[in-house]
């Protein structure tokens, strides 16, 4: 039965009810919100003048209305102890989205911690550790103290490379600059941690390393470049489901034409036409069905490459717009270095990349058109090239990531209105940290180090390697046993006795345990092994500042109380600080003590921001919480210029002037010549077995899904997560919508629910990246690339059924995709 | 109304291209005369007669008022929430539960579509969001047969996009 949320009413805000600027908990979009909230016992009315809205809300509002919610919306919580209506409503007045809410921001009220309403009544409201065999209840003082006193033994024992972090490094809910400069700098100023990592790769590294190296940061153009473009270049990447807003309110007008007025307005010397797309992906997206939606199929090129052989496309068409001399030759000299190196080393014909690609010459050869012939009159052709996962985690990531780059650059695509390469972007960011120079290039492989006995304590911030890791479960199974060791060496021992404790657990630990303490807002699947776990407040909780894929900065206001004690994450980071210094104190070390000493004195987030981004942003100086709240939910871009006028002044897109990211000015060709599947492994895989088993985002849940898992709304469409599959594929195997089906290589085994999928290429599946009913990482081997970037994309496996799928028979199993006319 | 203009635009060019043609109520906010019955409860309204229906073709209809576009359409096999002798007759608001763009019937699939953002909804099941942005499934009217083969609305299963409460009031 289909569920449905037995609301037909809901409550109305006030006139006077407050509001609280709230950009987006989750994807790199960051949507503006306004949270209104006011008292539990107190109700507006409908008439327009005793509502929020100002609107007569007794009327049926027309489409677009900035006056309705849904259920989703609303909520009830604690705010300064005492209870409130909520409802989160996206912004009509906000840049970025214009008053549309994805599936996902839609719901952030109803993902609020609520003991009146029932709502993510999972939060972690308390500090637990494990004794008497279980995790129990404790204070901030006693856990904390724990912590630190095994990190103290550990770093005794072992030096500052027995401590292990998993962090957070971006920005949103879980992130953003106050938490990853309190984790920073702990790890590096306090201490100096170099085996630690991010929280969906196994080391602490750039996923675009590449495009930094040559001088272009990969956040480089804004939202309005997408109304702009002549030509959408899409590699590996799916904006409408998980950049959605992006997609709806930027690129699809342009798509449509709707952008028409705008371009001959802010462009007036060069003719325009509606946006034409090239979509490179090996699966049919949502995305390539709703641009052929948007803007008829004959403007629509979909490349469907053989898995993995970006690269060689990349290269033919570099190739292709240099033989047919499209290049920018006057900002190649002006502006850049090693053209002439690049372009010999990446030579590929357009049969050659055909042959490897799968794709057809005249498709290729159409491509490089739209990307690099110039427009009617001469004027140069506006191209944004895109990018996102199905780059940085498929094959030879450092050299397609250059080779894009290369193109970009190749026909002057970055700094120009309606261009810009770069990538689409997962969480928001939020990076400021001391120097990570420590931690080396490549970086520790942090998995390898836990699985191979190293490392004595783990430290975990809002990261949970057991879905969001490779060589899934070879992790999962060393690290129960390492944790389980210490676990049972606590045991044998009275909680209260500290010292026996310790003792107790430095002889686990050198018997190959590990000491895992987790941070986070709710029960993690490697929080089950961990020993203690502190409880993390969320954006709304606390306030936040995060930057969106334009880097456009916000503050999101603190508009409810954590659950319980929960703290934010900066301020748990310094307590953590100041536990240590304690500990190394009590234990006659005032040299390592004096490390922490006085720097972590902060009382509140704000005080983590003075000292973080205020002192050590580019630009930071000018930026202060109150500057920010009056800048809304539009915020600034940054890098931030000037204060003006009781306004922050920003910079709405990079390289306008040309100058790059490098000593000279100049940015960098890069060679990177095409050599297959980088990791031989997968090579022999792809030969092995039957299915090829993509894998990403789907539209309905947010990463790992930690919240969608308590929600029906999400469950009903995922009881277990699906895998898409070729309809003739599933009849061969047997397979009716809705079965279960286990996925199993030479690597591991996981499962999924069978998806028919009638635009899903035989033998090519489909899964949904770090589902917490069946992790794909199980299957993916522990190869890297040469700076430990996985190979997430690329691999192989055998499919078989298992059984049915609990829920399955309430689903609907109808295709996804918007129905195109004739 | 205030807000992002481009977003009016792509509203205007879809209503242009006649998608979905049941939504020019919805283009505007239009005065709706209070419900008979009131809030205190829905009322009942008769929206078609068995013999009105032919398999696979939607009628449009309105409820809980004329403010509120809806389809009823029997389906040619039972489903969850159908009503009359073959239990497959279902009536759906068509204001998409994401931003009141007019939901469009395809009988291919018996799905319904917002030629606005994509999102669809199955009618078989009763309005489960197949896809979409929507943060809830589609508002199901819930249906009862009389003795003489009229087909009546009599309730609503979740919130109609646009609306505080689903019956207005003045």
């Amino acid at each position: 039965m289909t569920y449905k949320t037995g609301v037909d009413e809901l409550p109305i805000p006030p006139a006077d009810a407050k509001v609280h600027n709230v950009t987006c908990d989750f994807c790199i979009v960051g949507c503006g919100y306004k949270a209104y909230t006011w008292p539990v016992d107190r109700h507006g009315g409908r008439p327009a003048e005793r509502n929020a809205f100002g609107t007569d809300l007794g009327r049926q509002q027309p489409p677009d209305s900035a006056a309705w919610m849904s259920r989703s919306m609303t909520n009830i919580v604690r705010q300064d102890g005492r209870l409130v209506h909520l409802a989160i409503v996206p912004d009509q007045d906000c840049v970025v989205n214009g008053g549309l809410n994805s599936v996902r921001g839609g719901r952030m009220a109803e993902t609020r911690y609520s003991e009146q309403t029932g709502t993510m009544t999972a939060r972690l409201t308390h500090p637990m550790v494990w004794r008497y065999s279980q995790m129990m209840p404790s204070s901030w003082d006693d856990s904390l103290s724990l912590a630190a006193d095994v990190t103290r033994r550990v770093i005794e024992e072992m030096g500052e490379d027995g401590v292990v972090v998993s962090a957070f490094d971006h920005g949103g809910a879980a992130g953003g600059y106050e938490n990853t400069w309190g984790t920073g700098k702990l790890y590096f100023d306090a201490l100096t941690v170099k085996n630690i990592r991010i929280h969906n790769r196994p080391a602490y590294n750039s996923e675009v390393h590449a495009s930094r190296d040559m001088g272009v940061s990969e956040l480089n153009n804004c939202y309005e470049d997408a109304e702009l473009a002549d030509t959408f270049f899409v590699v590996g990447a799916n904006p409408l489901e998980s950049q959605t807003n992006y997609f709806l309110a930027h690129w699809l007008p342009n798509l449509r034409g709707e952008t028409l007025d705008k371009k001959r307005q802010l462009l007036a010397a060069e003719p325009h036409a509606p946006a034409k797309a090239i979509i490179v992906d090996p699966r049919r997206t949502v995305s390539v069905n709703a641009c052929e939606a948007a803007a008829g199929r004959e403007n629509v090129l979909h490349l469907a490459i053989n898995p993995g052989t970006d690269l060689a496309l990349l290269n033919a068409l570099l190739t292709e717009i240099v033989a047919r001399n499209w290049q920018a030759a006057d900002f190649i000299t002006r502006h850049t270095r090693g053209f002439g190196e690049a372009v010999p080393a990446n030579r590929m014909s357009v049969e050659e990349a055909a042959a490897i690609t799968g794709l057809r010459p005249e498709d290729i050869r159409t491509a490089a058109r739209w990307i690099g012939e110039p427009k009617p009159g001469g004027a140069a052709r506006r191209t944004m090239l895109a990018y996102e996962k199905g780059l940085i985690w498929g094959n030879d990531n450092y050299r397609t990531n250059a080779a894009i780059v290369n193109l970009a650059l190749a026909t002057h695509n970055i700094g120009r209105e309606g261009t810009g390469c770069v990538r689409l972007g997962g969480h928001q960011e939020g990076y400021v940290r001391p120097s990570d120079a420590h931690v080396g290039r490549p970086a520790a492989y942090v998995d390898q180090l836990l699985i191979g006995g190293q490392g004595g304590v783990h430290h975990v911030w809002a990261v949970d390697h057991f879905k969001s890791t490779l060589n899934a479960e070879e992790f999962r199974r060393v690290y129960r046993r390492r944790t389980t060791l210490v676990k049972e060496a606590m045991d044998s021992v009275p909680y209260g006795d500290r010292s026996r404790q310790l003792d107790a657990i430095m002889a686990a630990i050198r018997a190959g345990g590990l000491f895992s303490v987790v941070v986070d807002i709710l029960p993690t699947q490697i929080g089950e092994a961990a020993h203690v776990w502190l409880p993390a407040a969320t954006a709304g909780e606390m306030n936040l500042t995060s930057m969106n894929g334009e880097r456009r900065l916000r503050l999101t206001e603190r508009y409810m109380d954590p659950p319980g004690e929960a703290l934010p994450d900066c301020l748990i980071a310094a307590r953590l600080a100041n536990a240590l210094e304690v500990s190394f104190r009590k234990a006659g070390d005032a040299a390592r003590a004096g490390r922490f000493a006085g720097k972590f004195d902060w009382r509140s987030e704000e005080d983590a921001f003075l000292d973080g981004y205020h002192r050590h942003a580019d630009g930071g100086a000018l930026v202060t919480y109150d500057r920010l709240r009056a800048m809304g939910t539009n915020g600034v871009q940054e890098p931030v210029l000037g204060y003006e006028d009781g306004r922050l002044r920003g910079t709405q897109r990079l390289y306008g002037d040309g100058t790059f990211k490098t000593e000279d000015g100049r940015a960098r060709f890069l060679a990177a010549p095409w050599r297959g599947m980088q990791i031989a492994a997968r090579r022999r895989q792809q030969e092995a077995h039957a299915f090829l088993i993509n894998n990403g985002r789907a539209n309905l849940v947010w990463q790992n899904a930690f919240y969608d898992v308590h929600l029906p709304f999400v469950r009903e469409r995922m009881p277990v997560a699906p895998i898409e599959l070729n309809p003739e594929d599933m009849r061969r195997l047997g397979l009716a919508a809705g079965d279960l089906v286990e996925v199993y290589n030479e690597t591991g085994s996981t499962q999924a629910m069978a998806y028919p999928t009638p635009t899903a290429k035989p033998g090519q599946a489909f899964m949904l990246f770090i589902a917490p009913t069946g992790q794909v990482g199980n299957i993916i081997g522990k190869e890297t690339n040469e700076l430990g970037i996985p190979n997430y994309k690329n691999v192989w496996a055998d499919i078989r059924r298992i059984g049915r799928a609990p829920g399955a028979d309430a689903m609907s199993f109808k295709p996804i995709d918007y129905p195109l006319a004739g | 109304m205030k807000g992002c203009g481009k977003l009016e635009l792509g509203r205007r060019q879809f209503l242009r291209n006649g998608l979905g043609a049941v939504g020019g109520a919805a283009a505007a906010a239009v005065p709706v005369p209070a419900a008979a019955g009131g809030r205190s409860g829905y009322p009942a309204q008769v929206l078609a007669n068995l013999r009105d229906l032919a398999v696979n073709v939607p009628r449009d209809i309105h409820y809980p008022d004329t403010g509120s576009p809806g389809v009823v359409v029997k389906l040619g096999a039972a489903v969850p929430g159908g009503v009359g002798p073959d239990g497959d007759i279902v009536a759906y608001s068509t204001l998409c539960p994401h931003k009141g763009y007019p939901l469009a019937y395809a009988a291919s699939d018996k799905t319904l579509n917002c030629p606005g953002h994509f999102s669809r909804f199955d009618a078989e099941k009763e309005g489960q969001q197949v896809w979409g942005h929507a943060t809830q499934n589609l508002a199901m009217f819930r249906l009862a047969l009389r003795p003489n083969g009229d087909i009546a609305a009599v309730g609503v299963d979740e919130l109609i996009y646009g609306r505080i409460g689903n019956v207005l009031e003045s």
